[in-house]
């Protein structure tokens, strides 16, 4: 039934209609009257930001941890500039957000008016589709459809631009199950013969691997019980991209642990020596490839992904099909069992045998100190302090991230947020705050380096007033860590520009936004430090001093391919001209 | 594992198992693409284009279904068959995109473009370009005592010869729509 209201009030009803508790945003004079429409209910929660960036990015938080569209509604010009690496990043990722932006009234576009940008002109490459509503009549329908883009198919961050005087307009709100959505139904079931044939090749290959990543995620919980399944019944080693960690437990006796540039040698090597390659939600993006044209050379690959256009976009695949993940796998698991669940037992125990050697490599051993804290040692102890806890891990981009991945364990999907695709420094901050916003009581945990962290270090204030308990690890080597890795590594140890100086006192800092600071530098104190992070009832800012020159192993460098990795102990006599990737 | 012989980026059911998909030759294809005739959408496309390093030699657009607010985008497109398989699936996922037909390959296709040709001449070079007009069936859609606006209609590659012809014999400036392009048959 079709009701009479203003375009502001129809944005928060559309809200309420979606299923949305909370929206991150900031105000600004295009975006007043939807905070005057917001400021006359209860019923959704407003998060007051600091800057526009971390509203996306604590959407995005938000929407990783609870697998349901982030929200975000920010101001015109600035406001919605502002937004634009969050939106890239969410792109890059396939995060579902909505994200609303004020503009100057419809008279005014084209103006140069105050606060005035083309937003959907500057979105449009940004986000996965944009809209500039121009009549009240057609907004109801147009965040209806928004919210059925954001979240069908590939998810990704859809932005709707509105006038101020479309806010202000009285117009029919239709309800969401009145929208025509039918035009845009991304195709989700496999084509039938292909999984026939995926279960042939499961059936037959001597040297299998499960390639898997973001899109099991993505797909919902039910694709990776099933990807679990399938797993633990075939007996097939998986490893995973940096954005599928947790949708097979990393306790889980096929792990392999991450691929890709800092992956694991046995996960890289399985990649390189498979002979069937079963890429499951995930688009050989160059991180993991290393060079194309030595990628994984005598496999079979098959590649199920929702986007047709992630299929032969970097590697030719043998055997693609389009579709959702857990749709996919459901045909597959149901084919291979009534086909009388066959593997090649025999090749299987000679593949299992020569990945066990590969783990004797131990390819993440490193030199611990008793005298100053190594990075690696710092994330082991926040695993063995952490892991029994109903925990969520966000983290910034750099070495860090890279070690966070490596060293700590995930056990199910949506605990673990990181900024894959884009490796947006200052992710991992707000996120974290949308996380915990999103699960109260959760022990909300964001891995950082000083310099990431520093990026978005204005929503201290956010996380104070809305008594978010997040709890910022950095991982302090006041050093642009991936950065002066590289120079060190590819580029004659010309440390060029990648230190962080003048930093603040990061325990004088926290206790200047009522949270509490601690700062620990030897490896004797750790444990303690850690444990008072933990049992501390609210956001703290714990300043971890680390060895200031330890390098991410191991790595492939840049335009090397999967059995060239670089391990700790060679990096000492490795010598290679500037990378280009 | 190669006892199921299957061919590489072959997908079911589909023409393109008869081609290599490695083929590193570079041919022209016609791209019909029909979107929602709503604001933005050629952007899109051609944003798309552009951020993603593709050529595009022709593009036309017009309505072409006034009451379901649909219009037909016709590209011609360089590059490889791998290239233009994800030019075809990165256009598919725009939202407002409804269809894309790879014409060249799906469906040996009518294409046409329509041009205007000044030229400027007089005496023996002015009858010439009216004889050659003749031959290739353009019209004389204006005319002054120095000058002709002739009208063509053909494939490129005629419009092409015409030119060609017509530089020599006081060519001043041309106007091309660009190809239209559909599938033979019902």
């Amino acid at each position: 039934m079709a009701r009479q209201m203003t375009g502001a009030e129809m944005v928060v009803q559309a809200l309420k209609d979606h299923g949305v508790e909370v929206i991150f945003g900031y105000p600004g004079g295009a975006v007043l009257p939807i905070y005057d429409a917001i400021f006359q209910q209860n019923e959704i929660k407003h998060i007051l930001v600091r800057h526009e960036q971390a509203a996306i990015h604590m959407a995005e938080g938000y929407a990783r941890s609870t697998g349901k569209p982030g929200c975000a509604l920010v101001t015109s010009g600035p406001g919605a500039t502002n937004a634009v690496t969050g939106l890239t990043d969410a792109l890059m990722d396939s995060i579902p957000l909505v994200v609303f932006s004020g503009q100057v009234p419809t008279f005014m576009i084209g103006t140069d008016g105050f606060q005035e940008a083309d937003t959907v002109g500057i979105t449009r490459p940004c986000t996965k589709h944009n809209w500039l509503v121009k009549d009240t009549d057609k907004l109801a329908e147009t965040i209806h459809q928004a919210f059925h883009v954001a979240t069908s198919g590939r998810p990704g961050p859809v932005l709707i631009d509105l006038p101020k005087d479309v806010q202000f307009a009285n117009g029919r709100y239709t309800e969401p199950k009145t929208a025509r959505v039918d035009h845009y139904q991304p195709k989700v079931k496999g084509d039938i013969e292909a999984v026939t044939k995926l279960v042939e090749l499961i059936e037959t290959a001597a040297k299998p691997v499960f390639y898997t990543g973001g899109g099991v995620i993505n797909s919902g919980t039910a694709a990776s019980q099933l990807m679990r399944e399938l797993v633990d019944a075939t007996g097939f080693p998986i490893t995973s991209t940096l954005m599928g960690l947790g949708a097979y437990p990393a306790s889980g006796k096929n792990w392999l642990g991450m691929l890709g540039m800092h992956g694991l040698y046995e996960a890289n090597l399985a990649m390189h020596g498979c002979d069937l390659m079963i890429n499951l939600g995930a688009r050989f993006d160059d991180r993991i490839t290393g060079r194309i044209a030595d990628f994984s050379p005598k496999s079979t690959k098959v590649h199920v992904d929702i986007d047709a256009s992630s299929i032969n976009k970097i590697i030719p695949v043998d055997l693609p099909i389009v579709g959702d993940v857990a749709h996919v796998l459901e045909d597959a698991l149901k084919i291979w069992k009534a086909r009388g669940r066959k593997v090649n037992k025999e090749g299987l125990a000679k593949w299992w045998a020569q990945i066990e050697e590969w783990k004797k490599v131990r390819c993440l051993a490193f030199t611990n100190s008793d005298k100053v804290i190594k990075p690696q040692y710092a994330l082991q102890r926040l695993e063995a302090l952490t892991k029994d806890r109903d925990r969520y891990i966000t983290t910034e981009v750099g070495q860090h991230q890279m070690w966070a991945a490596q060293f700590l364990g995930f056990e199910a999907p949506n605990r673990w947020m990181t900024s894959g695709g884009l490796g947006t420094m200052g992710y991992g901050f707000p996120a974290s705050i949308g996380v915990q916003i999103a699960h109260p009581d959760a022990l909300v945990i964001n891995v950082a380096g000083e310099a990431s962290w520093l990026m978005n270090m204005q929503e201290m204030g956010t996380a104070t007033q809305f008594c978010t308990p997040v709890k910022q690890f950095i991982l302090n080597n006041e050093r642009l860590g991936m950065v002066r890795q590289w120079q060190d590594l590819l580029h004659g140890g010309r440390y060029s520009h990648s230190w962080s100086d003048s930093l603040p006192d990061f325990v004088k800092l926290a206790e200047s936004f009522g949270w509490k600071g601690i700062s620990v530098s030897d490896p004797k104190d750790l444990d303690d430090a850690i444990m008072e992070m933990i049992n501390y009832d609210g956001p703290v800012l714990f300043d971890c001093l680390v060895e200031k020159h330890e390098n991410c192993f191991p790595m492939i460098p840049s335009g090397k391919p999967h059995n060239e990795m670089l391990l700790a102990a060679d990096a000492a006599a490795f010598s290679s001209g500037a990378a280009l990737v | 594992m190669a006892a199921l012989n299957i061919k590489k980026g072959a997908t079911s059911h589909s023409a393109y198992d008869l081609r290599d998909f490695h083929s590193e030759v570079e041919s022209s294809h016609t791209l019909a693409v029909l979107v929602d005739n709503e604001a933005g959408v050629l952007a899109r496309v051609i944003g798309l284009f552009s951020g993603r390093g593709y050529n595009i030699d022709s593009l036309t657009v017009a309505e072409v279904d006034h009451k379901g607010h649909r219009s037909r985008i016709t590209i011609v497109t360089r590059g490889t068959m791998a290239v233009i398989d994800q030019i075809k699936a990165q256009l598919g996922r725009i939202v407002p995109v409804h269809q894309v037909i790879d014409l060249t390959t799906e469906a040996q296709p009518v294409e046409r473009e329509l041009a205007l040709f000044k030229v400027a001449a007089t005496g023996e070079k002015r009858i010439e370009s009216l004889r050659l007009a003749e031959i290739f069936r353009a019209n004389v859609v204006d005319s002054t005592l120095e000058s002709f606006v002739f009208e063509i209609t053909g494939t490129p590659d005629k419009i092409d010869a015409f030119a060609e012809l017509m530089r020599p014999l006081g060519l001043k400036d041309v106007a091309r729509t660009g190809v239209a392009a559909l599938p033979r048959g019902a």
